[in-house]
């Protein structure tokens, strides 16, 4: 209580930084440019309501959502090995996992691109045993792969720290009870581990269902998702007021989800998901 | 024999050695837990008890040596399989389940009828005192009643052997106490064989038909909870169990000792003549009496109160100090005489343990 002025740096940081430009999204969303006049007007939400940018908010949310479900297929198992006693080089497997975010999100694609071209080394290494060339780049498959490589460590580190505080001697009252490993594994460790797996959904899920930049380099120009319309509106189209409107759109989707993902999880009190609330 | 062994013996631990990395846990153990009865394994912290409740139970396999479980070697059978269940130090309840479903879990794992799951659960829930508890949540209870659930979980599949791991040590003293009362009543009624892990000296002669001492790796004595307080078999065990008075003596012959400046008769035999021996007498057994009267004689160096009774140092010829304890007091510098008769000396083997006898001493 004394000391409140310490906080004023950040509160005037929170004010410049995160108020002031959410009043303007909101300012421009809610507003319409006639001719020098600007004035009041769901105009640009009406025009989100056309088909062919409602497919692109759908198609976002398909990609995301099957990014998430990759991560999750790779990263529970990957925290499992993490969070085990037995295995002793978890050092450099978390090492290995983290080590790519320390490059930039935009090099780490362009990487996937010299992967997956025509004449990139995967499809040289298939034309080895006679198969291919396929076409991985500027496809589904290559903007789903590019970002499960990217958001793979926001899955997995929530679950393991789920996974390595959990109470061992709940998993040795179980098999003293009767439960073979799988049973273990279904009865007590996946279920206290869903907060973990919840934060990582989240974690996931938010930045796949935004992202621009992946999709623009593995996905070329032909698929655009909800981030690359946004983008377009800001930076080429020069249309402030329905790039606003559609950046509120996607803050609703996210919120939404987070709501469902939250309603579901409500049993465990958990720092993760509420956390982020 | 074999035959009377199998019925007589449910576990069995054969020249069991226990190494972690470079340490030896346990040494070369040998032990039998008779069927029904109230086993207390007991040591310091450290002392190997612990590993060897684990080694039973298959969460740690042992370096060398058999486990026997009905007269069959269960080394190589998961814990899952072995028809015994554990209480564990920290409860170890599930904290996604309700109350209902952690005592049927174990019933659940074995596909019985729901009917008969509800009706095992009540059964239990009455047998731990907590009736109607069904619905609620583990984190509504508090460490007794979380306890009691443990307990009840691991009882509700009649398990041949109940394994307990410290199982009273988070809770306070009132309430230890009650539990072990409840505890002890709980194996008489249902018949069933406990195996009691403690560092707690008292707990173990209040509950236990059998303490097994164990100090660094090695069983120390085994005996009734009369026999290991009475007739302690060193230096370690006297001093583990209650406090003792420790001093080193001269057997002269049978039934005759000497020890602090005077001789003592006595009721022990067999030690030889004049060999060296340790000497224990309980506190409570040192009766002072007037200076004149007693066999030897001391001055009072602190008096504390301790409720019940008053302990004393009394600091006699040859720098030896007792320890008396006694519900009469006698002040700070007064001469008194000691007595103790024949029945309350105890006469131990000199043991290599001198640091122990030294402690005391000192």
């Amino acid at each position: 209580m004394k000391k409140k002025w310490l906080s004023y740096p950040y509160m005037i940081w929170m004010a410049i930084f995160i108020v002031v430009p959410m009043a303007l999204v909101l300012y421009y969303a809610f507003t319409v440019r006639d001719g020098e006049a600007v004035r009041f007007s769901l105009a640009n939400f009406q025009k989100f309501c056309q088909p062919v940018y409602l497919k692109v908010a759908l198609r976002s949310i398909m990609l995301a959502f099957y990014c998430t479900i990759g991560c999750f297929l790779l990263g529970y198992p990957l925290a499992m090995i993490l969070a085990s006693k037995e295995y002793v080089q978890k050092r450099m497997l978390l090492l290995l996992l983290i080590l790519p975010m320390w490059m930039n999100i935009l090099l780490r694609t362009y990487a996937w691109m010299t992967l997956l071209e025509k004449n990139g080394l995967i499809n040289t290494f298939l034309g080895n045993f006679g198969l291919g060339p396929y076409q991985f780049l500027y496809t589904d498959i290559a903007v789903v792969l590019g970002m499960i490589y990217n958001f793979l460590p926001f899955m997995v580190l929530p679950i393991y720290s789920v996974l390595v505080k959990m109470d061992h001697s709940l998993i040795e009252a179980a098999e003293d009870l009767g439960a073979g490993r799988l049973t273990v594994f279904r009865k007590v460790t996946f279920p206290l581990s869903i907060p973990g797996v919840m934060s990582g959904v989240v974690m996931v899920f938010m930045p796949a269902v935004s992202t621009f930049i992946i999709s623009r380099l593995l996905g070329g120009g032909q698929f655009s998702l909800i981030g690359n319309l946004i983008e377009q509106q800001f930076l080429w189209v020069g249309d402030w007021h329905f790039g606003s409107a559609l950046s509120i759109v996607m803050m609703i989707l996210i919120l939404i989800s987070t709501a469902i993902l939250n309603h579901y999880d409500k049993d465990h009190d958990n720092e993760g998901v509420g956390g982020l609330w | 024999m074999s035959e009377k062994n199998v019925s007589e013996n449910i576990i069995e631990l054969v020249n069991i050695r226990k190494e972690f990395d470079d340490n030896v846990a346990l040494k070369n153990l040998n032990l039998n837990v008779r069927r029904n009865e109230f086993l207390t394994l007991l040591g310091p912290s450290g002392c190997g008890k612990t590993t060897t409740l684990r080694m039973i139970a298959g969460f740690e396999q042992p370096t060398s040596g058999q486990i026997l479980c009905n007269g069959k070697c269960i080394n190589d059978v998961p814990p899952y399989l072995r028809p015994l269940n554990t209480v564990f130090q920290r409860y170890a309840l599930f904290p996604h389940m309700s109350i209902y479903e952690n005592i049927a879990f174990g019933l659940r794992l074995k596909k019985k009828p729901e009917a008969y799951i509800k009706e095992r659960v009540k059964a239990m829930l009455n047998l731990v005192n907590l009736n109607g508890f069904e619905k609620r949540s583990i984190e509504s209870l508090s460490g007794g009643q979380q306890q009691r659930i443990a307990i009840a979980r691991a009882l509700v599949s009649e398990p041949e052997v109940l394994l307990l791991d410290e199982p009273l040590g988070a809770l306070d003293l009132k309430m230890r106490q009650g539990m072990q009362m409840e505890l002890k009543d709980m194996q008489r009624r249902l018949g069933i064989t406990f195996i009691y892990v403690t560092h707690d000296q008292e707990e173990a002669l209040t509950m236990s038909d059998t303490i097994v001492l164990i100090n660094e790796g090695e069983i120390q004595q085994k005996g009734t909870p009369e026999d290991i307080y009475n007739e302690p078999k060193n230096a370690f065990v006297a001093d583990f169990i209650g406090e003792s008075n420790i001093i080193d003596g001269v057997m002269l012959r049978d039934y005759s000792v000497h020890f602090s400046g005077a001789t003592f008769p006595c009721v022990d035999k067999g030690f030889g003549e004049d060999n060296p021996v340790e000497v224990v007498v309980r506190p409570e057994d040192v009766q002072l009496v007037e200076k004149e009267k007693g066999q030897i004689s001391g001055v009072v160096q602190s008096v504390v109160f301790l409720g019940v009774h008053y302990e004393m140092h009394v600091l006699c010829d040859h720098g030896i100090d007792w320890l008396v304890h006694s519900t009469a007091m006698s002040p700070v510098g007064s001469e008194v005489g000691i007595c103790v008769t024949p029945e309350n000396i105890h006469i131990m083997e000199k043991s290599c343990k001198k640091e122990t006898v030294d402690e005391v001493e000192a």
